[in-house]
């Protein structure tokens, strides 16, 4: 096995554990959280988004590392986010958390799967169609939130961080 | 705060913070060991599964599309990166005892009943949907929720919000009760 596989192999084993740590992969908690009971997975993400934000800006801004926008394209977001949004609730899990359901036992998440393997090879094929109509519509490429207001990461970074921990402070005190 | 939870996890605001040392990591090992820095993702590798799973029947159908041969059908950083969760997730689950073989989750059958081809049906319906939207969006919860979103990435927070509003909205709708 090369550098590549290995270093994504041990990279997706901590990730799983930590997931399954976090009881993120459950059924019950996707749906959960949907239904805006059970705030786990919220949480759980929001905690990533921030630790791994204040990483990710100083390693970018020191030129260590390189960010790897994803393109700005309206049609394709707005309409593939509802398409996946949708999805989710149906099937109770997303891409990265089926896989490790399946690891815990959740033999149910095997038919969403088989299910988001279908959509693949569906997307595959109506691929041309798409890029022509859909994601053909406006793109306004990659872009970040910086640039796009002008300010600098650091006074977005504060700002996200007392939002974060107001909302956590909030379900804790409503026990979500 | 309690780091454990009462069915002896961890709390999520500690395994998900954990992950983010694991995303910082993660970004600046492959910048530096792989030369090209790679973010936390999955929804590409079912791109390619689909199309190794494709070429068994059709190899030439797969080498003349295009979203195939733009994704690239192999066996790369990622696809292994998704093959390690389930790895990570059996590992854990295994060695706390809350490995489970479940085939009907609890609060859909207490919804819809405990119909496995009902459960398998509608999640496999489910899967269409959300891997065609995960595609056209450029990424699923991990690569725009997570990766994209500590990035700051504009598109990222703009699928965030459609990933959820539509989600919560869906999910309303379903286990609305009628009666």
């Amino acid at each position: 096995m090369n550098t590549a596989l290995l270093l994504g192999l041990i990279t997706g084993i901590i990730f799983g554990f930590l997931m399954q740590k976090g009881r993120v992969l459950h059924f019950e908690k996707q749906v959960g959280a949907l239904l805006l009971k059970d705030m786990t997975i919220v949480k759980f993400m929001l905690s990533t988004i921030l630790v791994g934000m204040v990483g990710i800006i100083l390693l970018s801004g020191a030129g260590i590392i390189t960010l790897g926008h994803k393109s700005m394209n309206l049609g394709a977001l707005l309409l593939g986010g509802a398409l996946f949004g949708a999805g989710w609730a149906v099937m109770g899990f997303c891409p990265g958390t089926s896989i490790g359901a399946v690891g815990e036992g959740r033999f149910h998440a095997l038919f969403a799967i088989a299910g988001m393997l279908a959509g693949a090879a569906l997307y595959a094929e109506a691929y041309p169609f798409f890029t022509s109509t859909v994601l053909a519509w406006k793109d306004f490429g990659k872009i970040g939130l910086p640039e796009a207001l002008g300010i600098s990461p650091w006074v977005i970074v504060p700002v996200f961080a007392v939002g974060t921990v107001l909302l956590f402070s909030w379900f804790e005190k409503r026990g979500l | 705060m309690m780091w454990k939870t009462a069915d002896g996890g961890w709390s999520p605001y500690l395994a998900g913070a954990l992950v983010g040392l694991l995303a910082i990591v993660s970004v600046y090992a492959t910048t530096q060991l792989l030369g090209k820095t790679s973010y936390l993702g999955a929804s590409t590798t079912f791109v390619r599964a689909a199309g190794f799973l494709e070429q068994t029947v059709a190899p030439e159908h797969v080498a003349a599309n295009e979203y195939f041969t733009k994704e690239k059908v192999r066996i790369d950083w990622q696809f292994m990166l998704v093959f390690g969760i389930f790895l990570g997730a059996l590992i854990s689950s295994v060695t706390d005892r809350s490995f489970k073989w479940e085939t009907v989750p609890p609060i859909w059958r207490e919804r819809f009943g405990p119909s496995v081809t009902k459960r398998a049906t509608w999640a496999f319906l489910g899967g269409i949907i959300a891997m065609i939207g995960a595609r056209m969006a450029g990424g699923c919860p991990s690569g725009h929720g997570l990766s994209g979103m500590m990035q700051l990435s504009v598109s990222s927070l703009v699928a965030f919000v459609m990933f959820f509003g539509v989600g919560i909205l869906t999910a309303h709708i379903m286990y609305r009760r009628t009666s």
